[in-house]
């Protein structure tokens, strides 16, 4: 069977047959039909080969609009890239005076074409003379690698550009584009952050604002004053410099708004460069830095045991002896050993009398406050580099006593002082921002007028007679509170010697306007200080400074000390001062 | 060459038989290919660390026996031609299959294999082979030959596809399926499942887009060039772009440092960016040249398998030329397909020329081809 189709697929001769009259007849037959198939076959083949025709023509064209019409040097991806950096300059920063901060200069970089590098070790020689800072080996590799195209150097002079140009070296080529330049350098590395190689924001306001920078041609005005930011930058250096100190924060905030006037966090770098500094200066600790800030959360617990109702300033609390919850002993620092007023409870910042206060209106109504002005989540303000706080799962007796003071809980100073604003601005929370705002915004009411007047009291009279009389700007009625305390240790505990100081404070106290805050990280005593180290000695030093330098500038009129109406709304009856 | 019209010789009669036109188009897009191949390959020959004449030495040492072997079989007659296409068949079809079991596995497919120092793809021969035995098992049942030919035929198209796709070759699969498919419709398929087919052949294309997700980003990746590797096509768009209408002058052009398959697949660039559009256009235009008229000698013959035999060599040629082109001029995504007679490569080049051997040999301009068929229409 398959042989027989085989044969008459015509592998082999046929053989010859003599053919019949019927064979003759069917032979017509097939004659006529082979005539029509051949006739179908030729029409079809004719489609075939119209078809085929209009193909080869198409490609034709398309050879025509490649190589005649198009004129592009260059792949259709990249112009794309090109044309969108040409139609927007990343738009400048101001602060808000109206400096410049952050700026996009055209800038001229040097690219080459290795392929059309002839020698490209007498190529390296030459340009390493001019480019100094890269060895000749490394010029060598990239221009004797196999690309077409490779970056030599992303940002060259104007004289290097022209030393090179009358190198006439081919191959090599000048790429013009936008560079940020930041006029201030080092002044607001934190705030405004920096962008990288290709001009796209990577961590700071130019992160967080790359779509607004890129989109609008007008400039992004910050609520920074860049001479405060001056001042406080200075005090704060010169302080750790003195104090030996890793690091320091420090905050100027307006107190009815929440507008950031000043913030600072050393060691900072220049954004110019941000290669070139230590991964450690990259460290935001105003927003990033999370840390137990000690008893400047009494201010917190005190105006708690007020709004709640469950004290008043004449309520009063055994601190003679420690209390003993669970396996630990809470004692204080500054020990009186006797019955103290709320009042002396804060200003000796006594941790037995802020747990009995905590005690008395309970764990949930804590941690309920400390929601409400925003101490436990990360800190509302514009920067991407914003720290997420640190607190109990489960809020415990022990910890509600430990928070009471300051401990077992860590929030960022951006934190502390959008908290402390609300305590004395009259009881409304506002959530910090960088950027210039026309309008007020919107705050939310969290203590009483009546509260917060107390709270105010509370942070003068510790001024006069508690932990922070260096910090007392004179003619300014400074208040405030201190926090030391113990760094947590990698291996778990607390750290001896190793701790945060801080101070906070508000001015002028009748009427706050700003809130400031200082932080030092792990500041050593030394003889001026008789070896202490805690927030009074060398925290509250900086406020005063800071307060006295940029109060002029920020238009707070100094007020006579003795003035008796403003010394009258602020005066506390400490009951101990009827004894002596 | 001075042969008399009456010389009876083999020689004598091939000599006016043959069709001396596409001959020469042969001729001269082999030897094109052998100038772009020693300008296009000395970089990519040191590239992979080669001497730079590497390329060039074994193209032109394969171009020779090449066109050769293309001129002794276009002595062949029909009867010649259909012995040599089957066991060319059987030859491609044993190699495949010791291709699979034994080849060297590139890029995910298994398409070459080593034979007495020689690497051969297997599927390159199995193109024309193909071409010609569908022909003979179309044209018999056309002709009325008691035979079952368009079954036999498209089982054997379904058995190559099978072997392709177990490579896998989609490219390959692609042509096989055009000479199958053209060659059904030139026997008389009716227009009704040729429609029918056209129909389903859309509807599975689109389907594959929206249900297979590998198809999807294929496609999106060609029509979208910022997406994904689009590296040699962007290089090649910019050698045509360099190029412009007269060229770069021979040997200055600078995609060949940086394309891969500079002298393989991606020729075409080279040619356009040294040579410029005219180049280009002749190249293209011998192609057509090639397909069309050999379309037209076969137009008014009485043999059916000739027509049919011609038809899918040709289409053959002319659609891997078209798709090699297309892809490189990113018409449509890249698929690897040599440029016939241009693009290095051993195998092809000896596979085409055993193909375009058989066009030659079928279309010789042989007495008797005219008439109206009587029965012993195959000689």
């Amino acid at each position: 069977m398959i042989l027989s189709h085989w044969k008459k697929l015509g592998y082999t001769t046929k053989p010859v047959k003599r053919m019949t009259l019927s064979d003759l007849k069917r032979q017509a037959t097939l004659q006529g039909q082979q005539t029509e198939a051949l006739e179908t076959g030729r029409t079809r083949l004719m489609i075939t080969g119209a078809l085929m025709a209009l193909a080869f023509t198409g490609i034709g064209f398309r050879m025509i609009d490649v190589m005649a019409l198009s004129n592009v040097s260059e792949p259709k991806t990249r112009n794309i890239s090109q044309s969108q950096n040409l139609t927007f300059d990343r738009a400048p920063i101001v602060d808000r005076t109206g400096m410049l901060v952050a700026t996009t200069v055209k800038t001229v970089s040097l690219a080459a074409d290795p392929r059309k590098i002839m020698d490209p070790q007498d190529s390296a020689e030459k340009l390493g003379q001019i480019l100094t800072d890269i060895p000749v080996a490394k010029l060598y590799k990239m221009l004797s690698r196999k690309a077409k195209f490779v970056w030599v150097d992303r940002r060259i002079t104007p004289t290097q550009q022209q030393k090179i140009n009358a190198l006439g070296i081919p191959g090599l080529e000048f790429r013009t584009q936008e560079s940020r330049v930041y006029p201030q350098g080092n002044l607001m590395a934190h705030v405004l952050g920096y962008t990288n190689v290709d001009n796209k924001g990577i961590s700071g306001l130019e992160k967080s604002f790359e779509e607004t920078l890129t989109s609008q041609g007008e400039a992004l005005r910050l609520s920074i004053d860049g001479r405060v930011q001056h001042i406080v930058r200075d005090e704060v250096q010169k302080a750790m410099t003195e104090f030996q100190a890793i690091g320091g924060s420090a905050i100027v905030l307006d107190a009815n708004n929440g507008q950031v006037v000043s913030m600072v966090s050393l060691p900072d770098f220049d954004p110019n460069q941000p290669g070139k500094a230590s991964v450690e200066s990259h460290f935001n600790r105003t927003t990033l830095g999370v840390y137990e800030l000690g008893s400047t959360f009494k201010i917190f617990n005190s105006a708690m045991a007020l709004e709640s109702g469950t004290a008043n300033m004449s309520s009063s609390y055994d601190a003679s002896k420690p209390i003993r919850i669970a396996r630990f002993t809470i004692n204080d620092y500054h020990g009186k050993n006797r019955v103290l007023s709320l009042p002396e409870v804060f200003i000796y910042s006594s941790n037995i009398g802020s747990a009995k206060m905590a005690e008395a209106f309970g764990a949930g109504y804590q941690k309920d406050f400390l929601q409400k002005i925003g101490m436990l989540s990360p800190s509302p303000v514009e920067l991407p580099e914003v720290g997420r706080p640190q607190y109990p799962k489960t809020w415990r007796p022990i910890n509600m006593v430990t928070i009471s003071y300051g401990h077992g809980i860590a929030v960022s100073p951006m934190h502390v002082a959008a908290g402390v604003a609300s305590m004395v601005n009259g009881g409304t929370h506002y959530q910090p921002s960088l950027i210039m705002q026309d309008t007020k915004p919107k705050g939310t009411r969290v203590i009483s007028a009546r509260s917060s007047k107390a709270i105010r009291k509370l942070m003068r009279a510790n001024n006069i007679a508690g932990s922070g009389k260096k910090s007392n700007a004179i003619g300014y009625f400074v208040g405030g509170k201190t926090g030391t305390a113990d760094k947590v240790k990698a291996t778990g505990g607390y750290a001896d010697r190793a701790r945060i100081s801080s101070y906070v404070a508000a001015f002028p106290m009748h009427k706050p306007k700003y809130v400031v805050y200082v932080m030092l990280d792990e500041p050593k005593g030394n003889k001026k200080t008789f070896g202490y180290a805690t927030g009074g000695w060398v925290a509250a030093p900086i406020i005063k400074q800071i307060v006295t330098r940029a109060a002029p500038i920020l238009g707070v009129t100094p007020i006579d000390p003795t003035s008796e109406e403003v010394n009258r709304e602020l005066a506390l009856k400490l009951p101990q001062d009827s004894h002596t | 060459m001075n042969i008399a019209r009456n010389d009876t010789s083999i020689l004598g009669r091939w000599w006016w038989e043959v069709d001396r036109w596409t001959l020469f188009c042969f001729i001269v897009l082999a030897g094109f290919g052998l100038v772009l191949t020693a300008s296009a390959s000395p970089s990519v020959a040191e590239r992979i660390g080669a001497d730079s004449m590497f390329f060039i030495r074994k193209q032109a040492v394969m171009v020779v026996p090449a066109v050769m072997l293309m001129l002794t079989i276009s002595l062949l007659d029909l009867k010649n031609i259909k012995r040599l296409a089957g066991i060319l068949l059987l030859f491609s079809i044993v190699m495949m299959f010791a291709t699979l079991a034994f080849g060297s596995e590139i890029k995910g497919a298994t398409r070459w294999i080593r034979v007495a120092g020689i690497n051969l793809q297997p599927s390159e021969f199995l193109k024309p082979a193909f071409a010609v035995v569908a022909a003979t098992m179309f044209s018999a049942q056309r002709m009325g030959e008691k035979v079952p030919g368009f079954w036999m035929a498209s089982g054997l198209y379904l058995f190559m596809v099978a072997l392709l796709m177990a490579q896998p070759d989609f490219g390959q699969t692609v042509i096989v399926s055009a000479i199958w498919g053209v060659q059904f419709f030139l026997a008389g398929l009716p227009l009704v499942i040729v429609l029918s087919l056209l129909i389903m052949m859309v509807v599975g294309i689109a389907s594959a887009y929206f249900f297979f997700p590998h198809v999807q980003s294929r496609i999106d990746r060609f029509l979208d060039p910022a997406s994904g590797d689009t590296y040699q096509v962007d290089r090649a768009m910019e050698a045509f772009s360099n190029g412009g209408v007269l060229g770069m002058g021979p040997g200055n052009g600078t995609a060949k440092n940086v394309l891969p398959d500079g002298h393989a697949d991606f020729i075409l660039a080279v040619a356009g960016e040294e040579y410029g559009l005219i180049a280009c256009l002749v190249i293209l235009f011998m192609y057509g040249f090639v397909v069309l008229r050999g379309f037209s000698l076969i137009f008014s013959r009485n043999n059916m398998f000739v027509i049919l035999a011609v038809t899918g060599l040709l289409l053959q040629f002319g659609l891997q030329a078209m798709i090699n082109m297309s892809s490189t001029l990113t018409l449509i995504p890249t698929k690897g397909m040599t440029l016939p007679f241009v693009s290095y490569g051993g195998s092809s080049l000896i596979a085409m020329a055993i193909g375009m051997g058989m066009v030659l040999a079928l279309t010789r301009n042989r007495p008797g081809n005219y008439q109206s068929s009587n029965g012993s229409f195959i000689k």
